[in-house]
C-alpha cells in the first residue's frame, strides 16, 4: 500500500470520458490481460534512493547491454574450428592458416562497420558486469542487507556472479586467438589435475586432445543459449525477491522496520532508473569508441608454441590465475599408481572453502544471533564491527590472489625479484586478512565510540570559550534529533551465554555457537541510550 | 514527509510492536532496548530551488528538452558516420574513424537521453517522498494453514503417502530417468580402441631418427649450428607437413621442444641420462608441467627456463627441475644424437608422458 498523494493539480479531471486513443488502446489491453491490476499494485510501488543502490542497476544494466550487442555479435560471428586462409582486411594476417571463429572475428573488426565497436562494447560490458556485480556483492554484505529474510537471494546473487565468470570466460576463448587459446590451455590442465575424472573430463571436452576442433563451438552454444538462459533465470528470482521482500534502507529519521520511504516507480523511479540505463550505455559506448580492448590481431591464431610474457587475464579470472601461482613446487603425490596433483588442487582447493565461505555466510552469522527477526534497515558497516572486519579480511585475501596474477608485472615494474614478490605475497595470503580483521575492527569500534560521543555532546566545533571559573572548554554544536537518530538507531547483541538444553545437558554445537558468539560480540559499545541523552542535556556546555 | 498526513500515527504505531508483526519471533543474542532513542519521525519537507524559482523551474525544463534533442541529433550523427565513415579494404584507419565517429554519436545520444531523464525526475518531477507499509514475508497463519490443508488434501486424494509402492517406484523412476543424458554425453570425444585419452597423453610423434627442425619452418638443425647460449624453438621435422586437419596443432601441443646448448662441463647429468645430450646439447619439452603452457622464455646466464603463465622456473643444468614456482616435475628430455649428416635426431620418443599432470600419470 503505498500512501503517497499525488500533486492536487493532476488529479483534477476524474475519469475523462471514454475517448482518445491513449483510453482506447489501454481498454482493450486491460479487458485481454488484466494489467490494470499491475499497474495498481506496482506502479506506485516505492524505491529508497541511495547511490549505493544503483550499484545492482549498473550490473542488470551492463547485462541488457551485454544481450544487445552480443546478439548483433552473433549473426557475423562462426564458431567454428575449420581452417580457412584468412583474406580480410587486416594485411598482417593475411594469407595465414587460422580457425574460422578467428577468421569471423577479425572480420567483424575490420570489414563490417561498426563491428569492432560492438565488439568492443560487448568486452567492455562484459568487464562492468563482473565488477559491478562484485561491488553490489560488497554493499550487500557491508550493510548487512543479507539477513533475513534476505538469505537466499544472496545465494542467489552469489550464483549470478559465478555464472557471469563463465559467461566472461567462454566468450573470451570464442575468437580462438593466441591468448584465448592460452587461456583454455590453462584451463586443460587443471582439469586434467582433478583425481578420477580429470583426463576422460579433458578428453570429453575438448572432443579429443587438446586443442581438437570441437571446443569452440562447445563454448559457444554455453555461451549464447545455456548461461545466458541461466542468468536470465537467476536474474529475474533475483528481481522476484526484492519485489517480495521490497527493498532494503538506511537508517533514518522516519524509517523504521515496517515502511519503506522512497520514491513511487510512476514517475520518479522510472526516470531516474531509466535514465540511468542510458547513462550506463553511453558510457560503456564511450570507452568503446576511445579504448581498445583485445586487439587479437596482435595476438594472431592460437598455436601451441608461442607465449608472450606480461599478458593478462580478464580482471576477474586473476584470483584464480593468482591462486595458481601461488602454490609451493613439486607437489604431485604418486600414491597407488595414480597422481595427486596438488599443486593444482590445493589452490582449487582454498580457492573453493572461500567461495563457499562467501556464499554461506548469511546462515552462519544468522545462527551465531539466533536473531529471527526480519531485518529492512540496514545497518552501518561500522556497528557491524566484527562483519566488517571479516569482509575485510576477505576483500584482502581476494587482493592478494590478485595481485598475485600480476607478479610478473610487480616484480618488473618495481625492479624485485620473482621469488621475492611470490614468497611476500604466500606470507600475505594469510597473515594480510588477519591484519585487516584486527585493524577493521579497532576502526569500527572507534568510529562507534565518536559517534556515540557525538550523539550524546554534539559535534567538536573547535572553538574554544573560558568559564567564568577560569577553565577552558571546547564549544559542542549540539546534533539534531535527526541526526542523532542516525547515530544511535542501531541495535546492540551480546555473546550468547552457554545454558544447559532441556535435558540438562551442553551440546557441542551450543558450546561451538556461543564460542562464535563470544568472538562476534565481546568487544561492543552499546547504543546511547535516551536516559544517557536525557542526563547529558545537563551537562550541555 | 509533510503530505504524510497519516505518517506519524503509522510511524507510532510501528514502533510499539516494534519487529513484532503479531508472532513474536525470537530476536536471538540481540538486546532488546527499552530505553531506546525514539525515532523522531520524518524532517520537514525542503523544497528544491526548482519549486521556489520559476524562473529556476524553466531552465532546468529547458536543460532536460535541449539533452533530448541533444541525443537525437547524436542518433543521427551516428547513422552519418556509418555513412560517412566507410571501411575502405586494408586500411586501418578508416577502421578506426569509423569505430570513433559511430561511437561518439551513440555515445551522445545514450548519455544525453540518460542524463536528461535524470535530470527531468531530479529537478522537476513531484519530490516528496513516498511511504510503503512492509508486511512480514511469512504467509499468514490462515494462508499458513490453508496452504497446509491443500497438501493434505492433494496426499488424501491422490494417496500418495498411503500407498508407498507407487510412490517409492516413482521416486525410483525419478531418479532413473535423467541417467541416460549422461551417458549420452559419452558421444563428446571420439569412441572406439583407439579412443583411450591416458594412450594419447602417454605418446608425442617423436621417434627414433626424426630431425629436430626449427619451429614453425621445419628446416632441420645442424648440430654445429647450436651454438653455446643459443636456444631454438622446435618441433618435429615431420610435424611441419602436418595440416591443421591432420592433427597439427593436438600433435604441435605435446610435441613442441626446447633445444639448448650449455658448456658440457656445466651440465650436471644423471648416470643413465649421459648419453641423453650432445656435447653439451639438451632438448627439453616445453610443454611446462604446471598446466601445460610453453615454457618459452631462457635466461642464459642462469641456464633458467621461465614459463611465463605463472612463473615455475627450470634448471636446464640439472635435468630441468624445478627451482621455483607452481610446477610439479622437471621438465621431461628428449633423448638426442646426431646422425650421419650432422643433424640433430631423436633417440626415441619421451620416456615419460609430457605436460600437465593427470590421474592415470604414475
Ligand atoms: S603453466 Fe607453467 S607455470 Fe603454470
Amino acid at each position: 500500500m503505498s500512501t503517497v498523494t499525488a500533486p492536487a493539480d493532476t488529479t483534477k479531471a476524474p475519469a475523462k470520458k471514454s475517448g482518445g486513443f491513449t483510453a482506447a488502446a489501454s481498454n482493450y489491453l486491460d479487458e485481454r490481460t488484466s494489467i490494470s491490476a499491475a499497474v495498481k499494485e506496482f506502479g506506485r510501488k516505492i524505491f529508497p534512493d541511495h547511490w549505493s543502490f544503483l550499484l545492482g542497476e549498473v550490473a542488470l544494466y551492463s547485462f541488457v547491454i551485454i544481450l544487445l550487442s552480443g546478439t548483433f555479435l552473433t549473426f557475423f560471428f562462426q564458431a567454428s574450428m575449420a581452417e580457412v586462409h584468412y583474406e580480410g582486411s587486416y594485411i598482417p594476417l593475411k594469407g595465414v592458416e587460422m580457425s574460422a571463429a578467428m577468421a569471423s572475428t577479425l572480420d567483424i573488426s575490420f570489414d563490417i562497420r561498426g563491428g569492432l565497436l560492438m565488439r568492443q562494447v560487448h568486452h567492455w560490458a562484459a568487464l562492468l558486469f563482473v565488477a559491478s556485480i562484485g561491488l553490489h556483492m560488497l554493499r550487500v554484505f557491508f550493510t548487512g542487507a543479507f539477513r533475513k529474510p534476505r538469505e537466499l537471494n544472496w545465494v542467489i546473487g552469489f550464483v549470478l556472479f559465478i555464472l557471469a565468470m563463465a559467461e566472461g570466460f567462454t566468450g573470451y576463448s570464442l575468437p580462438d586467438d593466441l591468448l584465448s587459446g592460452n587461456g583454455l590451455r590453462i584451463i586443460d590442465g587443471m582439469v586434467k589435475g582433478i583425481p578420477v575424472i580429470g583426463t576422460w573430463t579433458s578428453y570429453l571436452l575438448f572432443g579429443g586432445e587438446f586443442p581438437g576442433t570441437e571446443i569452440v563451438g562447445r563454448l559457444y552454444s554455453l555461451h549464447i543459449l545455456l548461461l545466458p538462459a541461466m542468468v536470465l533465470a537467476f536474474i529475474a528470482l533475483h528481481l522476484l525477491f526484492v519485489v517480495v521482500h521490497k527493498h532494503t534502507q538506511y537508517a533514518g529519521p522516519g524509517h523504521t522496520e515496517q515502511n519503506v520511504v522512497g520514491y513511487p516507480v510512476l514517475p520518479v523511479y522510472a526516470a531516474k532508473a531509466g535514465g540511468f540505463f542510458f547513462i550506463v550505455f553511453g558510457v560503456v559506448m564511450l570507452i568503446a569508441s576511445l579504448f581498445t580492448i583485445n586487439p587479437i590481431w596482435n595476438y594472431g591464431p592460437y598455436d601451441p608454441s608461442p607465449v608472450s610474457a606480461g599478458t593478462q587475464p580478464d580482471w576477474y579470472i586473476g584470483f584464480a590465475d593468482g591462486g595458481l601461482r601461488l602454490a609451493p613446487s613439486n607437489l604431485d603425490l604418486v600414491l597407488f599408481n595414480h597422481t595427486f596433483s596438488f599443486g593444482i588442487l590445493l589452490p582449487l582447493a582454498v580457492i573453493g572453502i572461500f567461495i563457499v565461505a562467501v556464499m554461506f555466510y548469511p546462515f552462519l552469522e544468522a545462527w551465531i544471533t539466533g536473531d529471527k527477526r526480519e531485518h529492512h534497515i540496514l545497518d552501518r558497516p561500522r556497528n557491524a564491527a566484527t562483519r566488517t572486519a571479516i569482509g575485510a579480511a576477505g576483500v584482502t585475501f581476494y587482493a592478494v590472489l590478485w595481485a598475485a596474477a600480476s607478479s610478473d608485472i610487480i616484480a618488473t615494474h618495481f625492479s624485485v625479484t620473482m621469488e621475492g614478490v611470490i614468497r611476500t605475497l604466500q606470507v600475505l595470503l594469510f597473515v594480510g586478512p588477519v591484519i585487516a580483521y584486527f585493524v577493521t575492527k579497532r576502526i569500527c569500534l572507534g568510529l562507534q565510540k565518536k559517534d556515540r560521543e557525538i550523539a550524546l555532546h554534539g559535534y567538536e566545533s573547535g572553538r574554544i570559550v573560558r568559564l567564568p571559573g577560569g577553565e577552558y572548554i571546547e564549544v559542542h554544536e549540539p546534533v539534531s534529533d535527526y541526526e542523532r537518530w542516525k547515530l544511535a538507531s542501531h541495535e546492540e547483541y551480546k555473546p550468547l551465554m552457554i545454558r544447559p538444553n532441556s535435558r540438562g545437558k551442553i551440546t557441542v554445537a551450543q558450546k561451538v555457537r556461543a564460542g562464535l558468539s563470544r568472538w562476534f560480540f565481546e568487544d561492543r559499545i552499546s547504543p546511547v541510550t535516551r536516559t544517557e541523552i536525557e542526563s547529558s542535556h545537563g551537562d550541555h556546555h | 514527509m509533510a503530505q504524510d498526513g497519516n505518517s506519524g500515527t503509522e510511524l507510532a504505531a510501528a514502533d510499539s510492536s516494534d519487529h513484532g508483526h503479531g508472532t513474536e519471533l525470537a530476536v536471538g543474542t540481540a538486546v532488546v532496548a527499552t530505553d531506546a532513542v525514539p525515532n523522531p519521525g520524518f524532517p520537514p519537507h525542503r523544497p528544491r530551488v526548482t519549486d521556489l524559482d520559476p524562473k529556476k523551474e524553466k531552465r532546468a525544463e529547458r536543460t532536460v528538452y535541449t539533452l533530448f534533442y541533444l541525443s537525437a541529433a547524436g542518433s543521427i550523427w551516428a547513422i552519418a558516420a556509418y555513412m560517412m565513415f566507410p571501411i575502405e579494404p586494408e586500411n586501418l584507419n578508416s577502421v578506426r574513424a569509423n569505430n570513433l565517429f559511430i561511437g561518439l554519436g551513440l555515445a551522445l545520444a545514450l548519455l544525453a537521453l540518460g542524463i536528461g531523464a535524470v535530470h527531468w525526475g531530479k529537478a522537476l518531477m513531484h519530490d516528496q517522498e513516498g511511504i510503503d507499509m512492509r508486511h512480514p514475508t511469512r504467509g499468514s497463519e490462515s494462508t499458513r494453514d490453508r496452504a497446509v490443508e491443500v497438501f493434505a488434501e492433494a496426499n488424501e486424494e491422490s494417496g500418495f503417502g498411503r500407498r508407498s509402492l507407487i510412490r517409492n517406484s516413482l521416486i525410483g523412476a525419478l531418479i532413473a530417468f535423467p541417467l541416460p543424458a549422461v551417458v549420452l554425453f559419452r558421444g563428446l570425444a571420439p569412441e572406439g580402441p583407439e579412443a583411450n585419452p591416458v594412450r594419447l597423453l602417454e605418446h608425442t610423434m617423436w621417434k627414433k631418427g626424426d630431425r629436430l627442425a626449427r619451429d614453425p619452418s621445419g628446416v632441420p638443425i645442424k648440430a654445429v649450428d647450436v651454438t653455446i647460449g643459443s636456444v631454438f624453438h622446435v618441433i618435429p621435422e615431420e610435424l611441419a607437413n602436418l595440416g591443421h586437419s591432420e592433427g597439427y596443432l593436438e600433435e604441435k601441443a605435446k610435441a613442441i621442444v626446447l633445444l639448448m646448448r650449455l658448456k658440457p662441463e656445466d651440465l650436471v647429468e644423471d648416470e643413465d641420462k649421459k648419453d641423453w645430450s650432445y656435447d653439451g646439447i639438451v632438448a627439453y619439452s616445453k610443454v611446462c608441467t604446471h598446466v601445460g603452457c610453453p615454457v618459452a622464455l631462457y635466461e642464459q646466464q642462469t641456464h633458467h627456463l621461465l614459463c611465463p603463465c605463472h612463473q615455475s622456473q627450470f634448471d636446464v643444468t640439472n635435468h630441468c627441475a624445478v627451482i621455483f614456482g607452481p610446477a610439479a616435475r622437471p621438465l621431461p628430455q628428449l633423448p638426442i644424437a646426431v646422425d650421419d649428416e650432422g643433424y640433430l635426431v631423436a633417440q626415441s620418443d619421451f620416456l615419460e608422458p609430457v605436460g600437465p599432470s593427470f590421474w592415470e600419470r604414475h
